[in-house]
């Protein structure tokens, strides 16, 4: 699979959820297991109104979202890989007004579980946050071929 | 930092309406929170932008922690004395079951509280609190 093909998939699954969509999650680079995301600054994720920091909610969402989409530029063939955990340590506060950025890679696929993790960041590369996760493999069957066919765009 | 006024208010009168108003991520998710005695109940009303799989159609893992995340940061400031929001050190999830386009409950534990750490258990349930489609421990700092 080539790198246009991953792209392609990784944005097509975004425009299946609503969360993504509304927090305007958008893939950035792609490549053989990893996946960069970007998260928009946006006034409705402050958790903080003093300072325009926003929410750790909305990072775990990143993290969660990018972890969650990086399988599809490991594996061939798409499904869909539950969440079984994630872990989610947060070094400091993003800056205010500006985007933030996801990098996941699957550092280990095995036949049932997916294993990643995942750095959030900011321009300047200061680490915000760091996520592990594991994703469980349902396979291929359990996800409807109609919404297999809408991310890979029938090209299976 | 919402202000220390509210958080008094909050406190004093139970009343969380003012609080989540001054939290624009709370209100976009839409946390809500009641108070029973001394027990917080959290809740997470059913919104469509919280989705994520859309086949099930189930919220969004992400939503669900930050749900369960922004809980636990409340119920640990209401059951201190001092007037402000804990800062999060680490969130650590498992998730159970598939959360439902339902409404979503949480209640909070606190299980060790330090001078200037404190540890919560956070449980999140849909239909019924002995299936639990969640479970979190996180990690709070509480003085700088």
């Amino acid at each position: 699979m080539n790198d246009e093909t991953r792209i392609d998939r990784v944005t097509r699954f975004l425009s299946t959820l609503n969360q993504a969509k509304a927090l305007g999650l958008a893939p950035k680079e792609v490549g053989d297991g990893y996946l960069v995301m970007e998260l928009p600054y946006s006034d409705k994720i402050i958790g903080n109104p003093d300072t325009g920091v926003i929410h750790g909610g909305a990072i775990t969402t990143l993290m969660d979202t990018t972890s969650g989409s990086v399988m599809i530029c490991a594996l061939d063939e798409f499904e869909l890989c539950p969440t079984l955990d994630l872990r989610v340590d947060y070094m400091r506060p993003a800056e205010p007004r500006k985007p933030v950025f996801a990098r996941a890679e699957t550092y280990k696929v095995t036949r049932n579980i997916i294993f990643t993790r995942c750095v959030a960041y900011q321009e300047g590369g200061e680490i915000i946050a760091n996520c592990v996760g594991t994703f469980m493999r349902i396979g291929k069957e359990a996800s409807p071929k109609s919404y297999r066919d809408l991310i890979t765009g029938g090209e299976e | 930092m919402t202000s220390p006024e509210i958080l008094k208010y909050t406190q004093q009168t139970g009343d969380f309406s003012r609080m989540l108003e001054s939290v624009p991520y709370a209100k976009w998710i839409g946390l809500q929170c009641d108070r029973f005695g001394d027990d917080l109940i959290f809740r997470l009303p059913v919104k469509e932008e919280n989705l994520g799989n859309p086949i099930l159609p189930a919220i969004h893992g992400g939503v669900i922690g930050g749900f369960m995340e922004m809980s636990a940061a409340i119920y640990l400031m209401m059951s201190q004395d001092t007037l402000r929001m804990p800062r999060i050190i680490d969130f650590s999830l498992d998730y159970l079951r598939a959360g439902l386009n339902r409404e979503t409950y949480a209640e909070c534990h606190l299980t060790r509280q330090g001078n200037r750490v404190a540890n919560v258990m956070i449980t999140a349930w849909q239909k019924s609190r002995s299936q639990p489609i969640a479970t979190a421990r996180a990690h709070f700092l509480l003085e700088d």
